[in-house]
């Protein structure tokens, strides 16, 4: 995940103990910007609460059986409703109620944390992949691969998000997180192309980019090792609030019907069972919202710290 | 300014039809209209042969999707299956979410860009920061969530406002829709603006201005906020098509019948016509917003200027 990547580039780049002067080139070796970036984060209170917050919502993703022992699909007809949140009972299935059909709303709501992580990052990944290749190689050839891959771009910004998802996921009968997924993804690596696009341009007129042409360095290793790793600060910031954007995205589509459905389990088609009896059990509603809003928040706080951190211009 | 248009509105083209293009494959080729018409049970191969036939289905794509552009020109955009013409499923429609767009831009803009004004003189500050948090907090609420929540509140539980817009949709009961609509762009403008103040605040021009003795306030309004609007009205063109289209959770939560409600019903039903004709004209529309905006940016930066 993203702090893993910032101390992978940290443990091979030169740490000069040497303070970055304000202006002018700064004596010695000057650290790189991700090792700079590593140190500012790491005494960020924001970055650290949001690491902490998505660090805990992996371990719920992968392991649910560990926060509770309720079965989220056990269903107890005799006790639905009735039994409202006993907010004393910390982990014990009735600590958030039950909804209409007598099912712990508790464990649904830690079931389903795995189809929000799970398509957020999957969705994230593809079109990090997909919109860096299509960005970098509009941006390093320019002329007409430039032109073309550009109009392509304008033509999905032309259709809205959530309308295009909806229109390609109606078409499915059945549509599980990896149709979902695909679908996010289709229209999504767009926006991670443009920024892709224009960083790479900033970048491929530097002297070390020129200085390894000159050097004979074929195309693909001047794209790899020189462009690619000084463009994708910005990037990355991009890609870690659309994650927050992607999770929003499929919860809105199944709230709306047209994403995961029962058996799956998800938080979006739960605050939509849950609207439909707001007046009788408002509790349905709360904490799946409040768990969606909290994950969405999370990264959303982390794409803001590493901004901070990776932007020299706002120091 | 007027070959510049001209070049822009040439440069339209190719997106009005890539855009356009793309979703008449995803609505034609992805799904199947005429099953679509049968709901769950399986088409007569009569009955269907037949409509394919009347709605040009058993041509080629690009070829239905040239007769299709054919009749838009000419101002046919279909019929919906349920026998009404997509026109007056347009014309009914585009006028409410048009005004739910007003409420929701007009304060975006008002709201956004003074707090971002005040937040970015404050930079580092309490109230700086505390703003940043709150428009965090606000985009991470997804709509859905908010409009049901404030929906039951504020229409159910206080009575404050009708929990359901009426089918006219008169103004003042698309208020809270539209604040609600408009909350999550709010929150982007207000980081824009901010962030855009602060990268200006240290500009030579900023400098001059304040050297030659302006009053702090004219230096702000005239100097400053003028040219840190530039990213910002960029992001409002964008936005204008994104909230016609955006529309689809709020209005679905308030019961408007605006661009949002036909077009997820459309989608559901998977009723081609209204779903490609819908999105036709919301295309349209980015593009003319997009096209205003960069006429704007001469308004605000006297710098640029299009030959």
């Amino acid at each position: 995940m993203p702090d893993q990547n910032l101390t992978g580039t940290r443990s091979t780049a030169p740490v000069a103990e040497v303070a970055q002067a304000e202006a002018g080139p700064p004596p010695g070796k000057p650290r790189s910007l991700w090792s700079d970036a590593w140190s500012d984060l790491r005494r960020k209170p924001s970055f650290l609460i949001a690491g902490a917050m998505i660090l805990v919502l992996i371990i719920i993703a992968a392991f649910p059986s560990l926060f509770t022992s309720a079965s989220p699909r056990e269903a107890d007809l005799q006790g639905a409703f009735l039994r409202s949140p006993e907010l004393t009972k910390f982990f014990s299935p009735e600590w958030f109620g039950y909804d209409s059909q007598g099912r712990s709303v508790y464990a649904r709501v830690i079931y389903g944390t795995r189809a929000s992580i799970v398509i957020g990052v999957s969705v994230t990944v593809i079109v990090l992949f997909l919109g860096s290749l299509v960005g970098m190689i509009a941006g390093y050839f320019g002329g007409w691969v430039d032109a073309v891959v550009s109009r392509i771009v304008d033509t999905f910004m032309g259709i809205p998000f959530l309308l295009g998802a909806m229109v390609i996921l109606v078409s499915f009968d059945v549509r599980g997180k990896l149709v979902i997924t695909l679908a996010l993804a289709v229209l999504g690596w767009t926006t991670i192309a443009r920024v892709m696009r224009g960083s790479v341009i900033s970048v491929k007129q530097a002297d070390y980019v020129q200085a390894a042409r000159s050097l004979g360095a074929g195309t693909w290793r001047i794209l790899l090792r020189h462009v690619l790793p000084n463009a994708m600060a910005p990037v990355i910031v991009v890609a870690m609030v659309a994650l927050g954007g992607y999770i929003s995205a499929e919860a809105t589509l199944s709230y709306l019907g047209i994403g995961l459905a029962d058996p799956a389990m998800s938080w979006g088609s739960d605050i939509n069972t849950g609207k439909d009896q707001i007046r009788v059990a408002l509790h349905v509603l709360i904490f799946p919202s409040i768990m969606l809003s909290g994950t969405i928040l999370a990264f959303l706080m982390m794409g803001d710290a590493v901004r901070d951190a990776l932007d020299p211009k706002l120091r | 300014m007027g070959r510049y248009v001209i070049r822009r509105l040439l440069q339209m083209i190719p997106v009005f039809i890539g855009a356009t293009f793309l979703i008449f494959l995803m609505v034609y080729a992805l799904g199947d209209p005429v099953t679509g018409l049968f709901g769950d049970r399986a088409p007569d191969a009569a009955t269907a042969a037949r409509l394919r036939a009347e709605f040009n289905l058993d041509k080629p794509v690009w070829l239905q999707y040239l007769l299709y552009m054919g009749n838009i020109f000419t101002g046919d955009f279909g019929t919906a299956f349920n026998g009404r013409p997509v026109t007056e499923l347009l014309a009914q429609a585009i006028p409410i979410s048009f005004r739910l767009m007003l409420v929701a831009i007009v304060f975006e803009i008002v709201l956004g860009i003074v707090l971002g004004v005040v937040t970015g003189l404050r930079r580092g500050r309490a109230a700086d920061t505390s703003v940043l948090m709150a428009t965090l907090v606000v985009i991470a609420i997804p709509t859905f969530v908010l409009g049901t929540t404030l929906q039951f509140f504020l229409g159910v539980e206080l009575g404050w406002v009708n929990p359901a817009v009426s089918p006219a949709a008169p103004f003042d009961e698309l208020i809270v829709p539209g604040i609600i609509l408009a909350l999550v762009s709010l929150a982007y403008v207000t980081r824009l603006t901010r962030t855009s103040i602060v990268e200006n605040a240290r500009a030579d021009y900023v400098r001059t201005a304040v050297a030659k003795g302006l009053p702090r306030r004219r230096v702000t309004t005239r100097h400053l906020l003028r040219n840190s609007l530039i990213p910002v009205v960029t992001y409002l063109g964008a936005d204008i098509g994104t909230l016609m289209a955006g529309a689809i959770v709020t209005e679905r939560i308030f019961n408007i019948q605006g661009v949002g409600y036909q077009l997820y019903e459309g989608i559901l039903r998977q009723n081609s016509p209204t779903v490609v004709g819908f999105v036709v004209v919301l295309v349209l529309i980015f593009l003319v917003a997009n096209l205003l905006v960069d006429l704007l940016y001469a308004v605000l930066d006297p710098r640029i200027r299009y030959a």
